[in-house]
């Protein structure tokens, strides 16, 4: 059993991007998660040599994270919605140089400056590219702090098992929020790097090279195979999802994160009604979980998708399903969190007739 | 020139006192694909010239920029990182951060360097960032065909200002290492050129010393080249040299723009 806290998300995930081994964290204060870099500045030098550097900006962030993942050290880079748009470009660089690293965003309402409140409205960002060119991120989705230390580990771990940059896509909900956690123990830097990195030519052997530049069309059209390859073993191998009451289910509620959370809340207030619903958590949205909804959906009256944006994964809930169960959306937007009284409410309205 | 004979070497007669020139064994093999002229392959020798003196081949690690050099690794026989436009410097500073004890250096045009990037490359320095920043100036945008850069001279004809760089919209030519100079955390900032054997040979001893101020942790330092470029200024290389001589480095002035406990 790990040491036991009451921790705020995002200090907890801080905690656990020292406890994880992490080498450098680059980085720009941004709400709702400028707790990070604050958490690390005091904490992470003096405990493990960790670099903390606050960068002059998120386009520099993310490409000190491109530097510091070149050289085979475990990095990462937090920030929110409009810090993580400015960082697109660079996240595209990391991919098409196959680095391993962390890019945490707690989420807030956009579009625009938008607003410091909690919001689910850059999966499509998160999940879809976000930069230019084909590619993806291994995608995780905290649901509670416990998971905010969780995803830290197996983002790292995930990331550097594919070569793929990982990231952990919470809100301002999960990172202001204080729950109880349970921390894994220390784990040390590491003192060894991967042959590709960038540590200096050894004498015996060709020199590396970071880069995603290709100018050959024909290497680069191998390079996008080798990349689709990596992605299709990912969507084989590393989906992620929790179910719960699916076994007598007629109705599914489901969303990612924060939503999920609320769609949890709001299956208990449905079952105390007596209605049978069940409940689909994605923990991955990249790889997305299409097989266990393509699975339930037969046996179910129909699904309802419970986002804080306009209906973003509800587009993956449809596709997976197609014609096989019908699926509604409850949505809140801008910052505004719905409760879950109102999302059973609105099952009642669009799938019993209950006005 | 059709007075040149060409003579056929015999290896075995080669021996290395009647060498007088021979290239850095840190330069790789693969031909340059700098246009005729250009300061660019120039730079590159001098500066794995320096590499092979210093023996530091396993403990450099070079960022090459998005711009005509941005194929620098495959040149320069050493571990490398290719950078997005502009973020060299930011690229340089983590690897730098993350290991200390090894060189680094970015090589980046002045697009790179002083419009794109320049934020990237004034927080480096007002960091004191311990690395070496190669600049070329060059006064153009090489790579996409010629248009302004921030460094264009003033009334100089590029592909985006075909009646020339009007100051009064266009704004003055950046002067990079004068500003860079008066950031307290720069150690050394000195302004080269390459366009005759006098200043090749000056410019090599300042990215000598760059490094070795690196070696003794001094903190960020910056060798500009005013570089040229043939094919995009519409000149043979000899007269792009004349230009760096005669324009370029009347506005560019040549020499140390600061030293260590100097001006
Ligand atoms: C984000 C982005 N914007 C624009 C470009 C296009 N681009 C490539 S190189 C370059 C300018 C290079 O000029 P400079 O840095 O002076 O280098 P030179 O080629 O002259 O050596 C530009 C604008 C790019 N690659 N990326
Ligand atoms: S375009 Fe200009 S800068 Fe680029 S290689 Fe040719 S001469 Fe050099
Ligand atoms: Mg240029």
């Amino acid at each position: 059993m790990g040491e036991i806290r009451l921790m705020k998300g995002n200090e907890a995930l801080a905690e656990a991007l020292i406890r994880v081994g992490c080498d450098g964290y680059f980085g720009y204060p941004i709400t709702p998660q400028s707790e990070v870099i604050e958490y690390l500045s005091k904490e992470a030098t003096n405990r493990t040599g960790m670099v903390v550097l606050q960068a002059e900006s998120e386009v520099s962030s993310i490409n000190m994270l491109y530097g510091a993942a070149g050289t085979g050290r475990r990095v990462v880079t937090t920030s929110s919605s409009p810090g993580i748009s400015l960082m697109q470009e660079g996240i595209s660089y990391i991919a098409g140089a196959e680095l391993p690293c962390l890019v945490v965003n707690v989420m807030r309402g956009g579009p625009g400056l938008g607003t410091i409140q909690p919001s689910q409205s850059d999966y499509f960002q998160a999940t879809k590219g976000g930069g230019h060119g084909d590619y993806h991120l291994i995608v995780l989705t905290p649901y509670n702090v416990q998971e905010m230390v969780d995803f830290v580990k197996l983002g790292f771990e995930l990331s550097e098992k594919y070569r793929v940059p990982a990231m952990v896509l919470a809100d301002g909900a999960m990172g202001q929020m204080m729950e109880k956690v349970e921390l894994f123990d220390q784990i040390p830097r590491r003192t060894e790097f991967p042959e590709w990195a960038t540590t200096g030519k050894p004498h015996d052997k060709e020199r590396r090279i970071v880069t995603s530049l290709f100018i050959e069309p024909e290497v680069m059209e191998q390079v996008n195979l080798r990349l689709q390859a990596k992605y299709r073993q990912i969507e084989a191998e590393e989906t992620r999802f929790q179910t719960m009451n699916l076994e007598d289910a007629e109705y599914v509620f489901t969303g990612f994160g924060l939503g999920s959370r609320i769609a949890m809340k709001a299956m208990e207030l449905a079952r105390e009604k007596g209605y049978k619903v069940g409940l689909i958590r994605p923990q991955t949205v990249y790889p997305f979980p299409y097989a266990i909804y393509r699975e339930t959906a037969p046996k179910i009256k129909g699904i309802l998708d419970i986002e804080m944006n306009s209906g973003q994964m509800v587009e993956d809930v449809r596709l997976a399903v197609g014609d096989k169960t019908r699926v509604e959306f409850y949505g809140r937007m801008g910052g505004m969190i719905a409760d879950p009284e109102s999302v059973l409410k609105h099952f009642e309205k669009v799938y019993l007739g209950v006005e | 020139m059709s007075n040149l004979v060409e003579v056929p070497v015999n290896p075995e007669v080669v021996q290395d006192q009647f060498v007088v020139y021979k290239k850095p064994k840190t330069l790789t093999d693969k031909p340059l694909h700098y246009c005729p002229g250009c300061a660019h392959g120039v730079v590159h020798k001098l500066l794995m010239e320096v590499v092979d003196e210093m023996d530091i081949q396993d403990k450099i690690i070079g960022v090459a920029p998005v711009g005509c050099s941005v194929f620098a690794y495959d040149y320069m026989n050493i571990d490398m990182q290719e950078a997005a436009h502009g973020r060299a410097c930011a690229v340089g500073t983590a690897i730098k951060r993350m290991m200390p004890d090894k060189f680094v250096f970015t090589y980046q045009g002045d697009g790179d360097l002083a419009a794109i990037g320049i934020a990237e490359t004034i927080h480096a320095a007002n960091r004191g960032e311990n690395m070496l920043v190669v600049f070329i100036n060059n006064a153009v945008y090489g790579m996409t065909s010629g248009q302004m850069a921030p460094t264009t001279l003033p009334d100089m004809v590029t592909t985006t200002t075909p009646f020339g760089r009007d100051v009064k919209t266009m704004g003055y030519p950046l002067r990079m290492s004068e500003l860079l100079a008066q950031l307290p955390a720069t150690y050394y900032i000195t302004r080269q050129s390459v366009h005759n054997a006098v200043s090749v040979r000056k410019a090599k001893k300042a990215l000598r010393q760059a490094l070795e101020y690196q070696k003794e942790g001094k903190g960020f330092c910056m060798v500009e080249f005013v570089g040229n470029c043939p094919s995009n200024w519409r000149m043979t290389p000899l007269e792009s040299q004349k230009f760096v001589e005669e324009k370029m480095t009347q506005y560019y002035v040549v020499g140390d723009v600061k030293v260590p406990g100097g001006k």
